[in-house]
């Protein structure tokens, strides 16, 4: 789950991170009475997750409460990369003097959590790795922790005045502490701003965290934006299905990541193109069977639908199962191709074709039959 | 011969009077695996399936003398087996469970790369997954999930992130008759145990191992490394496939690694490099057996002859050769040359692009063996020795 910007504060002022007092607000009016209450020159920021803010117009000053009220107009009337914006974040406005940037990712491939500090803040790091990587400092955390005289060394390398190094050293230990104590994927500060007084502060928040972290997080629960989501996500988050919404107009149902992504790449390689991405998972309840067929047939364009099962814990019989009981109920509006092979396979060609349903063994053939009954309903 | 598991295997299983636990640990008793202890805190003294169970796996391994450990721990607690496995002593420690967080993971990798020692690739103990099927060495044992009746015994190794696509292309596989020397489903975590190099080095040491299937998806870099692994260390012919073509970036594909980040972890780029390595990747899973059964006669023909050069060099070329036999070796290599330039003619003619890809692959092969065949094989014993 992407935090946006007014959560991921919300989550470093917990932890004692420096920000500028703020508030999020959904309209103008609200953003007026915020800026009322901060009093003085405030910031109007989009809360979208895309980058570019700023050049999109997303993001504004205000010098007085009125003028808050009509700049968060005008933001709350934008769509930036294809997201428009819902929220606006108010927060007070400071002096910048210079911007740094700071993050720690998780760095899967040397088992670490990693920092990169650059004095290049306030623009894109990708920009920046990519053009003049040299101004990205990096050091891997090892699996004891961060020490804070490593911490202060690292920052005492980019910071010319040591006062700030020092407040910047303090924030990059709180944020190690976020990071690991948050379960984050991701806790990213740019700019980490400097003010004209002297001040070391995060001027942004950007926060990934490990969905498989929720468990131990009862507050994850109400950063989960519901607009974010549509209805259909949210209901295969419920079910414990895995869904990705694509463009195509072949739905497809599979049990695995793998299979489900391979079955995609295959609808394609024969010249369909798949609607989505659905990973019924391990188990076969008969009840994420027949959500899954709901979610397809209610989101998107959808004009035949594929079933590829492999049986291995999933039991075939269960999915035949699953199918029948949704059909009877509602049956489908679009032609439906079944592959299933594996556990109890026998067991689920029976219960299927005594509903009238056959099924074929081989993935290859049930691509290219559901691509072809796509075509017909096309034409 | 095999790699990891085999029919020596005494395996604990932990999370035995779970659903999954219980439920598995019958199949692979079916299996025929030997399965010499559960452990389940407070359950000690019970007996699941026939299989005495524990309350500890330091008090499983001291009673039944078992060399893995499978774990079916549900993921707030999966972790915490881990740790308990490695301080325990298990050698070797597969994690089935999914929804670790990343976090509790990365400490359980760390715990069991300190027990192991630095620069000790092939070593103990090791962590396979989490979030993976387990391993399966056909007509000896099977530890996890991957479902039986589909493997073969045969000359195979199987290598995989992913779960179901692993056993799709095992039945395809076994229904060509290319049987398999064991089956490894290394999971599509961020972070995991045991990783295609890992794997890729494993098998290269496995005497019985004659070819490799690789099935990576997108998400981080292990494919791209392990492309450049092949080239550099293994000897032996590798095919590939990467799953998620058509995935968009910044969507996570069920797998919790499998996400294309910031235009890198994309199936292209990962295909390309395997190209780069020479290693022919399938473009759709149906082809990878045609491929790896080319590759695998190729390489048996080679090898023929070149024992059969062997046998005419009685002598070793290093000491001083008579005039005479040099003469003789001369004109016996253009001779094979042409022999296999015809052969790959028809090939060439099929598919260009994939002949091309196989010719890069041969030469680069051809050139490896010389180098490395000392090499590996040393290392290969020092591992065994242990």
């Amino acid at each position: 789950m992407n935090l946006h910007e007014y959560q991921g504060k919300e989550l470093f002022a917990r932890y004692g991170l420096p920000v500028l007092p703020g508030q999020v607000a959904g309209t103008p009016e609200e953003a007026r009475d915020i800026a009322a209450q901060l009093g003085g020159l405030v910031v109007i920021k989009a809360q979208v997750q895309a980058g570019g803010r700023g050049k999109a117009g997303g993001v504004k000053l205000a010098h007085d409460p009125d003028e808050a009220c009509d700049r968060a107009r005008d933001i709350l009337a934008l769509t930036i990369k294809g997201l428009p914006v819902r929220k606006v974040l108010v927060a007070k406005a400071a002096d910048i003097a210079k911007e740094y940037y700071l993050s720690i990712v998780m760095d899967r491939e040397k088992k670490a959590p990693l920092i990169m500090l650059s004095a290049e803040g306030g623009v894109e790091i990708e920009e920046v790795a990519r053009f003049a990587p040299e101004k990205i400092l990096k050091l891997h955390i090892p699996v004891e922790g961060l020490r804070p005289y490593v911490a202060r060394s690292l920052m005492m390398q980019v910071f010319p005045d040591f006062a700030q190094a020092q407040q910047a050293a303090a924030i990059l230990l709180k944020l190690y502490t976020v990071f690991m104590d948050g379960d984050c994927s991701l806790a990213e500060i740019n700019p980490l701003a400097v003010t004209t007084e002297g001040r070391v502060i995060a001027l942004d928040a950007k926060v990934s965290l490990d969905d498989n972290a929720e468990f131990r997080h009862v507050d994850w629960d109400h950063w989960r934006d519901p607009e974010d989501e549509s209805g259909w996500s949210r209901l295969a988050r419920e079910k414990g299905l895995s869904y990705v919404k694509l463009d195509g107009d072949i739905g497809c149902i599979v049990n695995g990541a793998g299979l489900a992504m391979a079955t995609m790449d295959l609808i394609k390689h024969y010249g369909g193109e798949p609607a989505n991405f659905l990973d019924i998972g391990g188990s076969s309840n008969p009840e994420k069977v027949t959500a899954a067929l709901e979610i397809i047939n209610g989101d998107g364009h959808v004009r035949a639908i594929l079933f590829n099962i492999f049986g291995g814990i999933t039991r075939c019989d269960d999915v035949a199962n699953g199918i029948v009981a949704s059909l009877k109920e509602s049956p489908l509006p679009v032609p439906l191709v079944i592959r299933l092979t594996g556990t109890n396979e026998e067991a689920a060609r029976q219960i299927l074709s005594d509903f009238g349903l056959g099924a074929t063994t081989s993935m290859d053939e049930a691509v290219r039959m559901v691509i072809a009954r796509a075509q017909e309903v096309n034409a | 011969m095999s790699i990891l598991i085999d029919k020596h295997t005494r395996l604990i299983v932990q999370g035995i009077t779970g659903r999954d636990g219980a439920f598995h640990t019958q199949q692979m008793i079916a299996y025929g695996t030997n399965v010499v202890a559960g452990v389940t805190p407070g359950k000690g003294g019970t007996t699941m399936h026939g299989v005495p169970v524990f309350d500890s796996v330091a008090e499983a391994m001291e009673q039944t003398k078992a060399n893995a450990s499978v774990i079916y721990v549900p993921a707030p607690f999966a972790a915490d087996a881990i740790h308990e496995a490695a301080d325990a002593g298990v050698p070797l420690i597969v994690c089935i469970t999914e929804g670790l967080p990343v976090r509790d993971t990365m400490a359980a990798w760390h715990k069991v790369m300190a027990k192991r020692g630095a620069n000790n690739p092939l070593g103990k103990p090791r962590l396979v997954g989490p979030n993976c099927p387990g391993l399966i060495t056909p007509g000896q044992a099977k530890v996890g999930i991957l479902p039986g009746h589909i493997v073969t015994p045969g000359p195979i190794g199987v290598v995989s992130k992913s779960g179901t696509l692993t056993y799709e292309v095992v039945k395809q596989l076994t229904d060509k008759r290319l049987g398999q020397t064991t089956c490894l489903g290394i999971g599509g975590d961020p972070i995991i145990g045991t990783d295609f190099i890992d794997a890729l080095a494993l098998f290269e040491a496995d005497p019985k191992t004659e070819g490799i299937v690789l099935m990576g998806e997108i998400g981080g870099n292990a494919e791209e490394q392990a492309a450049q692994y092949i080239r550099r260390h293994v000897t032996k012919p590798v095919v590939a496939f990467v799953a998620g073509q058509t995935a968009p970036p910044g969507k996570r594909m069920g797998h919790a690694g499998a996400i294309i980040s910031g235009g890198t972890g994309t199936a292209a780029e990962k295909m390309a490099a395997f190209e780069a390595a020479g290693v022919p990747v399938a473009r759709i899973p149906s082809e990878i057996p045609g491929l790896i059964a080319e590759l695998l006669q190729r390489r048996r023909t080679r090898r023929r002859n070149v024992v059969a050069k062997a046998a005419k060099q009685a002598t070793p070329a290093k000491k001083a050769a008579s005039a005479k036999k040099v003469a003789r070796t001369k004109k016996v290599a253009p001779a094979k040359k042409a022999a296999r330039t015809k052969k790959a003619a028809p090939a060439q003619k099929a598919a260009p692009a994939r002949a091309a890809a196989r010719k890069r692959a041969r030469t680069s092969k051809q050139q490896a063996p010389r180098k490395a065949a000392a090499r590996p094989k040393s290392k290969t014993k020092a591992a065994r020795g242990k």
